[in-house]
């Protein structure tokens, strides 16, 4: 039973991070890009 | 079910950043401006005209499909528009990215909004805010992953359609992940531990209208105006955020360089992207017409805040653009949810679909009313904030019009509801037909 709960949970992982990687860098150059409204 | 919606919006959303292939077509292939903007804007046209008469074969064939759909049409229009660059020819690339792609759009976009919300019975506000949240996350990373691409490539024609092979391939790729995962859930289905409250909301109706019902709906054409009033008054300022910025404070002691008037776009982005989420979550709590109440009504106190205070404050101007762009977003995000509320989840997406029929109207007004005022204030020989006064209280006009629009929503009359045994029916006959999607 063990098994197939923790091949869930990689997947689970695997299909999130499919999404958040992506989006987190477009997050991150987009916090770079807005920064230079104060400093630009 | 959200990795599944997000994999489709997140690329779909692309859509928002084709502004960057503007400049390297326009000088690979000897274009206008105006001409530049055509693949995205019959881009826009078709998301409307698919979503609304595709809908209703979203509804029918299910979720996998539909996201199947929009995977080949998005990524297939990326790849001719690539042989469109390679052999130069311009039409090519619009009838790829603007009609192929742009079917793409509408299917993928309404793809996964009624079973999100099938799934999160609980919380549907929150449930598409995620996934339509997507939608302008997309741009976030198309822009700077598309300029990073034509700078190892090039941006000459050879560079563009090398570009638009690789997107059309990754996103192709990409999207694959939503097709694969996506489920219905089964009839009935709750939250573990969530029961249906016993008395729902005097807005909330337990009972469901088909699309072709909806349409003959007054709630329906509200709701049409709300969502067309929003969004174009959203659009004045998204489409005129760098050089309003800029103008509006020309003539101060602090003026605002290009580069700072980008880095306001980028903000003007994230807050139209976190409003999606975050608004549509509150509207779960406190209710979609309340949520529509304060789009419309403190957005038309921000839009006067910006008229009143001139070139006065340059935060004052930031916040309220802030959050004119996050009730941008959130009135996206929230209508599904809206529209759940009123026909219930029977035919949600198609009526979604033809209700995205007021985007593709607003989406030529609001860009048209500001620059088309604009030019004129600036040929009367006006400056500063004096070029969008009067803009700006066009936008108050056409708030109040959508706040009004809300306020006359009232729950749907019962001779519009689908009668129970049919509706029943249906649902007992639709997994036969979706198959593999449950």
């Amino acid at each position: 039973m063990s098994e197939p709960t923790g091949n869930r949970t990689a997947l689970t992982v695997a299909v999130w991070a499919w999404v958040v990687l992506p989006f987190g860098y477009g997050v991150y150059e987009l916090i770079r890009k807005a920064t230079q409204l104060f400093t630009g | 079910m959200p990795p599944a919606a997000l994999s489709v919006h997140l690329s779909i959303g692309q859509a928002y950043a084709w502004s960057v292939f503007k400049p390297p077509l326009e000088s690979s292939m000897d274009l206008s401006g105006t001409a530049s903007a055509l693949p995205f804007q019959l881009g826009i046209v078709m998301l409307g005209l698919s979503a609304a008469f595709g809908g209703t074969l979203v509804e029918r064939n299910g979720p996998r499909w539909a996201m199947f759909v929009s995977l080949v049409c998005f990524s297939s229009g990326f790849l001719v528009a690539s042989l469109g660059a390679a052999t130069s020819q311009f039409w090519l690339v619009v009838l790829g990215y603007g009609f192929i792609g742009g079917i793409g759009l509408g299917i993928g976009y309404i793809s996964p909004v009624s079973t999100l919300m099938k799934w999160f019975p609980d919380r549907p506000g929150m449930a598409t805010g995620i996934a339509i949240m997507g939608f302008g996350g997309g741009a976030l990373i198309a822009s700077p992953w598309s300029s990073w691409l034509m700078e190892r490539f090039g941006t000459d024609n050879g560079g563009i359609a090398t570009t638009f092979l690789v997107h059309g391939l990754t996103y192709g790729v990409f999207m694959a992940l939503g097709v694969l995962l996506v489920r219905v859930p089964p009839e009935g289905w709750r939250p573990a531990g969530w029961e249906p409250p016993l008395e729902q909301g005097h807005m909330v109706s337990t009972a469901d209208v088909s699309a072709r019902n909806a349409l003959r709906t007054p709630q329906f054409w509200c709701l049409w105006v709300v969502l067309c009033m929003n969004v174009t008054a959203g659009i004045g300022i998204l489409e005129k955020a760098a050089p309003m910025i800029g103008d509006y404070f020309k003539d101060t002691d602090t003026p605002v360089s290009a580069t700072a008037a980008a880095g306001f776009v980028a903000l003007l982005s994230a807050a139209n992207m976190t409003g999606r989420l975050v608004w549509s979550s509150t509207s779960d709590l406190i209710g979609r017409k309340n949520m529509y109440r304060i789009y419309l009504g403190v957005g038309a106190l921000m839009y006067l805040a910006i008229a009143q205070l001139g070139d006065s404050s340059k935060p004052l101007f930031v916040v309220c653009a802030l959050v004119i762009l996050s009730f941008y977003g959130g009135g996206f995000a929230t209508v599904p949810a809206y529209l759940k509320d009123l026909f219930g989840t029977y035919q949600v997406g198609a009526i979604h679909g033809r209700l995205l029929t007021a985007w593709s109207v607003a989406g030529v007004l609001g860009p048209y009313i500001v620059n088309k005022v604009a030019d004129h204030q600036e040929e009367a020989g006006k400056t500063g904030p004096g070029l969008y006064s009067l803009s700006l209280t066009i936008m108050i006009a056409l708030l109040v019009v959508g706040f009004i629009a809300n306020e006359l929503v009232r729950p749907v009359h019962p001779r519009f509801h689908e009668p129970a045994p049919a509706a029943a029916a249906e649902a007992e006959a639709a997994p036969a037909e979706k198959g593999g999607d449950r």
